[in-house]
């Protein structure tokens, strides 16, 4: 990825994550989060991973976000006059935002320093590629994935059936 | 990529773009007239230039002309507590991602001008299907956005039944795609196409429909209540909700979303097409020309060929256009908890069945 794409995309990604969080009302603050997902999978499109792109839209965009904006109708939430405990809460979120910054530089003073570009190996992910590896190297990480998937939902069909 | 190549894919787009916006018009038309029929009325027949004096009948174009006007002359109005950016926001975030769908769908196979061969697909992604549902699943933004942003009860409860029906129905239709992709071993619509040639016993085309019926009726079902039409439109269901979640739209913004409605019912008719009737297939047609089984055949130029294939997919989808809008007019609305019961209780389960007894007979025939 060229200087200039990457600085095209992260820009705008950065602002947009910035408005999730500052914006004051919850419904714009869950629309720039989708936008922000739909954005990092533009990202990885430009990083040819098209599979994880993809998936990106469908899982996070298309049914998460869907879900985040039902409750939020639902609920009919409103601008709402800062708290206390928001407040407090922000402070948490500083320090830890601070710490992960601290991270980042850390890890990237420590970084090999001929971190050259890699050739991509033919076909690079593509869902024939992408596939190949999750079904042969993460084979059982994908299947304790699925299992935990599953028994999320065997608990919230257990919750559901709950007689009051 | 060249400049060539960009210039091609600009004009696949737009032959794309143009197949759809075109169909969706003239299923417009289909749907006032065909509704009068089936109700045993005349159905539309004012707008008409020269006060019939024409020999010959421009009804369709009048009809559409007079439509477009009258959305496009009316006033536009938004409501004083609605959320004014929303509001004009919603019905764009509806259309764009059905419209930029079409670039994935195949409407031939190739064009060969003198060295160049041409794949008539704007864009070959190895995620086709994938992409389809990508998108299909951004639309109920649009929707979604349009009923909270009009500030209006009855506009809010029509976009949450919407959002509950289409992520219901996603989820039976990525199911019932499931037994397709492993039938042809790819997410690429055009391969798909491709594979559909030749003949089952040497009478029958090889088209999907006979390799995967449970997944095309599954696909049809789930298609219509994404597509949130009879008997499947609860969100708009005008008995209880006026109009739903455009309740409060007019003018233009309006038009958007009765586009939408039409654009869908292309989508759908275009996937039933590519997936399960061939797409651009016309059987006997091959890429030199007609080859008949029992003998003989008849040569024909490439561009003939690709004619008569954009011909035979234009003429699939308006026929899924036009059975969709049959449906519409010939079967009463469900309840909601019949609506529901539907996509989990029996289509979610047969499309599971069917994606382990396609893996499984495809593992006895390796």
């Amino acid at each position: 990825m060229d200087p200039f794409t990457f600085f095209a995309l992260a820009i705008p990604l950065v602002v947009v994550a910035a408005l999730v969080v500052l914006h004051p009302h919850p419904v714009y603050s869950a629309l720039f989060l989708v936008l922000t997902l739909f954005l990092l999978a533009v990202y990885y499109l430009f990083l040819d991973a098209h599979m994880v792109a993809v998936l990106q839209i469908i899982v996070y965009a298309g049914a998460v976000m869907v879900l985040f904006l039902f409750v939020i109708m639902l609920l009919n939430l409103q601008v709402e006059p800062e708290n206390n405990l928001g407040r407090g809460l922000s402070k948490v979120a500083l320090g830890g935002g601070a710490v992960l910054i601290a991270e980042l530089f850390l890890l990237l003073r420590h970084a090999p320093s001929d971190s050259g570009v890699a050739e991509l190996p033919e076909g690079f992910g593509t869902v024939v590629a992408m596939s190949e590896r999750l079904f042969t190297d993460f084979l059982i990480p994908f299947e304790i994935t699925s299992i935990l998937l599953l028994v999320a939902v065997v608990g919230a069909v257990v919750l559901a059936q709950r007689q009051p | 990529m060249s400049m060539l190549d960009l210039i091609i894919a600009a004009v696949l787009t737009f032959i794309g773009l143009f197949i759809t916006l075109n169909t969706s018009a003239l299923l417009l038309w289909v749907e006032r007239k065909g509704s009068a029929l089936v109700q045993n009325r005349i159905g539309a027949n004012r707008a008409n230039i020269f006060g019939g004096l024409l020999p010959f009948n421009v009804g369709l174009i009048n009809t559409l002309v007079a439509d477009l006007m009258k959305f496009v002359t009316k006033e536009d109005f938004t409501p004083p507590s609605a959320d004014k950016f929303l509001h004009t926001l919603a019905p764009i975030v509806a259309l764009l991602p059905l419209l930029i769908i079409f670039v994935v769908i195949p409407f031939g196979d190739v064009l060969i001008i003198g060295e160049r061969t041409i794949n008539l697909q704007a864009a070959n992604l190895n995620v086709g299907l994938l992409y389809i549902l990508a998108m299909v699943s951004l639309s109920v933004y649009g929707i979604v956005l349009g009923g909270w942003a009009s500030n209006n009860r009855w506009a809010l409860l029509g976009s949450i039944r919407a959002s509950a029906q289409m992520i219901s129905y996603e989820i039976a239709m990525g199911l019932s795609l499931i037994g397709v992709v492993l039938t042809y071993g790819t997410l690429d619509l055009q391969a798909i196409a491709r594979a559909q040639s030749g003949l089952i016993g040497g009478v029958i085309p090889a088209w999907g429909i006979f390799l995967q019926p449970v997944s095309f009726f599954i696909f049809l079902v789930a298609g219509i209540a994404e597509s949130k039409r009879i008997p499947f439109d609860l969100p708009e269901a005008e008995s209880e909700l006026i109009a739903g979640y455009f309740t409060e739209y007019s003018g233009s913004k309006q038009m958007v979303f009765m586009l939408v409605d039409f654009v869908e019912i292309v989508i759908v008719a275009a996937l039933v097409t590519t997936l399960f009737f061939g797409g651009w297939q016309v059987p006997f047609l091959t890429r030199e020309g007609f080859v008949f089984p029992w003998g003989g055949g008849i040569g024909l130029p490439s561009l003939v060929v690709v004619l008569l294939q954009m011909g035979a997919f234009t003429g699939k989808v308006f026929f899924f256009g036009w059975l969709q809008i049959m449906i519409r007019w010939t079967l009463p609305r469900f309840r909601y908890d019949q609506l529901i019961a539907l996509g989990w209780k029996i289509l979610l389960p047969l499309a599971l069945v069917n994606v382990m007894a396609t893996a499984f007979i495809i593992l006895l025939l390796q």
